[in-house]
């Protein structure tokens, strides 16, 4: 069963001319010109003779591996004035990523194989990129009862998550890791203890205390991660940390890692960008769950992303309805989009100031995902399907509300100027975006 | 016809200036308090005389939207506006179209249509204040944003205290009780820090929110913490903010037991403030609230001149606080 679906289109005939040619996991970093037949990488070289290919000119521009998006909120079925299958893969191609994975908390929840099976059939008819589709770990996300599982993975779950809130009960949640051993796929986890982060709206330290936000503090993530790592370690299963905000988790996966538990972790693009000090504006904007942390938090975050700790950086993609967020910022609701904001934001914080290397920050967006879902790496290598991604890191934008291609502009970067830019994105074999 | 439209240079409207607010205290200095102080002082004598009303703001529109309850501070906003000649309107959640649903920024939008000068809010919602301020183009004034600001009630309690002390600087005040849901105490906290007053917390741990000594202040979970203090500043148990067993204190007994101030608890001469409500027998024994140290009454007289001085301030001087910084404009 395929995990990753989009619309049939024609596979394209292309050369890219003259980019800095970087792929980390090949040891690749060189000024090549690359041909692409049919979809397929066909030859690296210089000076390739076009044959009446198109030539895509890549002078001055560097050429990776596309991205992979393992945490994305299509709004699929339920919400679709927020987003779509077709929008949110066409924000998705602006971002220079190849495929995402959705996340099952829609209405309804992504809990039965009916269900998944119409998702896989829409994003088959619609999809820009190749899209997955996990499906719920509980039956309405509700904490109870587990979804049928084995099922739920033969019809083509891409892994499995009650993303949005946790698996509360840690009897059902060791239940939920037995199992995987039959559906083979992963579970991706929401750590949050709701009696600690309840009501709370921002990270519980000192400028909640000046604000007079409830606070949601660090430790109602880290509790969770420990509780759910030491089930893992116990079970003797993999397991997947969604969103990791707070040092401490990052403590506890170091911890269980190095005691030999299966376990990975992603980070998003604002989690390692921003502070809760930056909440001071009240921007509804800047509201997400889990919240922006501590300015040692975000450091433990960049070390863990640098070492290899947390494999994965995660967009947490979350498109709301402008009147929704057009609220006081008590009153608005949990999340920000990301999708084409999210190489630009990292470069321009994080590989700009050489905080982290740029082959890190690609490997993070691409090879690191595939691996925690058993997805084929993106390569640039003779004989692969041509995903790829071409990049500007000399351009300088401006986010404008008015530029996103996702229904939603909840960009937490709005009137921000980044550094860098996509200029090209190729997904299976096909180019899905200039610019 | 062309040369109706020359301009003389003194027709031309004057140039745009920033728009000014008093959103939270974390936005003035001490020479906006001092001056704002300094004004409230002046409005005080004028009420003295037999004739109360000022011409000062003739022709202006202050609005005031209540979303919550409130006697002090709404009536105090309206006669403030009342004795500057302005004209005002009051609009209460219930009873208008937000028993309709309507959001918060249509309702912005729509007084903000008459243009009024100033919009007094009071809103349950934290960053409400700061969000009318986005989309529209009168003065707005923070009457209360969920426990984040209530800038007026601080700057009255200054006011009050400097008619009491003659000073400011160097006063100890002990504000004691539930700080975590307190709005008052958030602002007093700075305003007092402002004027380098000291200032001393006292309240069961769980009523403390953790970090808040960033703010310039200690903290004890011991009643006898305020003895040392000039000022016991005691704050309201704001039981209707306390979730369903939440436990932050196991009864209220218990509280009172631990933390009510009583006339024992204090020292021979030391003065009392409460924001109101009181809670009598809870927070505050009613001997304490009815004894001669007790400056509750002071403080809601302090509240006409100080909002007086707001209104007048906004309108005809130099800045007060700043202008919302907003990521992105969202009107």
């Amino acid at each position: 069963m395929a995990l990753l679906h989009a619309r049939n289109r024609p596979k394209d005939n292309l050369i890219l001319r003259g980019a800095r040619v970087l792929d980390p996991s090949e040891r690749v970093d060189a000024i090549l010109d690359v041909r692409i037949d049919d979809g397929t990488i066909s030859e690296l070289g210089s000076r390739l003779d076009p044959n009446a290919h198109r030539v895509i000119d890549g002078a001055g521009l560097v050429l990776a591996p596309a991205f992979v998006d393992p945490h994305v909120h299509l709004r699929t079925p339920g919400r679709e004035d927020e987003e779509t299958i077709a929008s949110g893969t066409q924000a998705a191609a602006v971002g220079g990523y190849c495929a995402i994975l959705a996340m099952p908390n829609t209405e309804p929840v992504v809990d039965s194989s009916a269900v998944l099976g119409s998702l896989i059939e829409r994003a088959r008819a619609e999809a820009e990129v190749p899209v997955g589709f996990l499906a719920a770990i509980t039956k309405g996300q509700e904490g109870a009862e587990l979804s049928e599982m084995a099922e739920l993975a033969d019809s083509g779950a891409a892994g499995f998550s009650d993303d949005g809130r946790p698996v509360e009960a840690p009897g059902l949640m060791r239940r939920a890791l037995q199992y995987g051993a039959v559906t083979g796929r992963p579970l991706a986890l929401h750590c949050e203890e709701p009696t600690l982060s309840r009501s709370g709206q921002m990270h519980e330290g000192t400028v909640s205390a000046e604000l007079g936000f409830a606070g949601y503090p660090s430790v109602a993530e880290s509790v969770m991660v420990e509780r759910d790592l030491s089930l893992a370690a116990f079970e003797r299963r993999p397991l997947h940390v969604l969103h990791l905000s707070a040092r401490e988790s990052v403590a506890a996966l170091r911890t269980a890692q190095a005691a030999g538990v299966a376990a990975t972790a992603e980070v998003t693009p604002h989690h390692l960008f921003l502070t809760d000090e930056s909440v001071r504006s009240l921007d509804s904007n800047l509201k997400m769950n889990p919240p922006l942390r501590s300015a040692e938090d975000r450091a433990s975050l960049v070390d863990a992303l640098r070492d290899g700790t947390i494999q994965a950086i995660a967009t947490d993609h979350a498109p709301h309805a402008r009147h929704e967020k057009e609220v006081p910022f008590e009153a608005a609701p949990f999340g920000v989009t990301g999708l084409e904001t999210a190489f630009s934001a990292l470069y321009t914080q994080l590989v700009e100031p050489g905080i982290l290397p740029l082959e890190t920050l690609l490997t993070r967006m691409s090879a690191g995902p595939t691996a925690i879902y058993g997805l084929p790496a993106p390569r640039i290598a003779v004989g692969e399907t041509a995903n790829l991604v071409l990049l500007d890191v000399g351009a300088s934008w401006q986010v404008e509300e008015e530029g996103f291609r996702s229904r939603s502009a909840n960009s937490w970067l709005l009137g921000e100027r980044l550094t860098a830019k996509v200029r090209a994105t190729v997904a299976a074999g096909s180019v899905v975006h200039e610019a | 016809m062309g040369d109706i439209r020359v301009m003389r240079d003194d027709l031309l409207p004057p140039a745009p200036t920033e728009r000014r607010h008093l959103l939270s205290i974390a936005d003035v200095s001490r020479d906006d308090i001092e001056r704002l102080l300094a004004t409230a002082r002046s409005f005080s004598r004028s009420l003295e005389r037999e004739m109360k009303k000022l011409p000062t703001l003739r022709g202006r529109t202050v609005v005031n939207v209540f979303y919550e309850s409130s006697t002090r501070t709404s009536s105090s906003f309206e006669l403030a506006a009342k004795r500057l000649s302005a004209d005002t309107m009051s609009i209460k959640a219930s009873g208008s179209a937000v028993d309709k649903g309507e959001s918060l920024k249509d309702t912005a939008l729509t007084l903000g249509a008459y243009d009024p000068d100033v919009i007094v809010i009071r809103h349950p919602q934290i960053g409400a204040a700061h969000f009318v301020a986005r989309v529209t183009k009168a003065h707005v004034v923070n009457a209360g944003d969920g426990k984040h600001q209530h800038p007026t009630q601080a700057l009255l309690d200054l006011y009050t205290l400097q008619e009491e002390f003659g000073r400011l600087e160097g006063l100890h005040v002990a504000i004691v009780g539930d700080v975590l849901h307190s709005r008052v105490a958030r602002s007093l906290i700075q305003a007092l820090a402002l004027v380098d007053a000291r200032v001393t917390l006292v309240g069961p741990p769980t009523l403390l929110p953790r970090g808040i000594e960033a703010l310039g202040c200690e903290t004890s979970t011991k009643i006898q913490a305020i003895h040392a203090a000039d000022v016991v500043y005691v704050l309201r148990m704001q039981q209707e903010r306390m979730l369903e067993g939440a436990n932050y204190v196991p009864s209220l007994r218990e509280y009172t037991a631990r933390w009510g101030v009583t006339p024992e608890r204090l020292r021979e001469g030391q003065k009392v403030m409460h924001p109101g409500p009181m809670n009598r027998g809870v927070e505050i024994d009613p001997r304490v609230a009815d004894a001669a140290e007790a400056l509750i009454e002071t403080q809601v007289r302090a509240g006409l001149v100080v909002r007086m001085a707001v209104l007048y301030d906004l309108l005809t001087t130099g800045p007060v606080g700043v202008k919302v910084e907003a990521l992105h404009e969202v009107a």
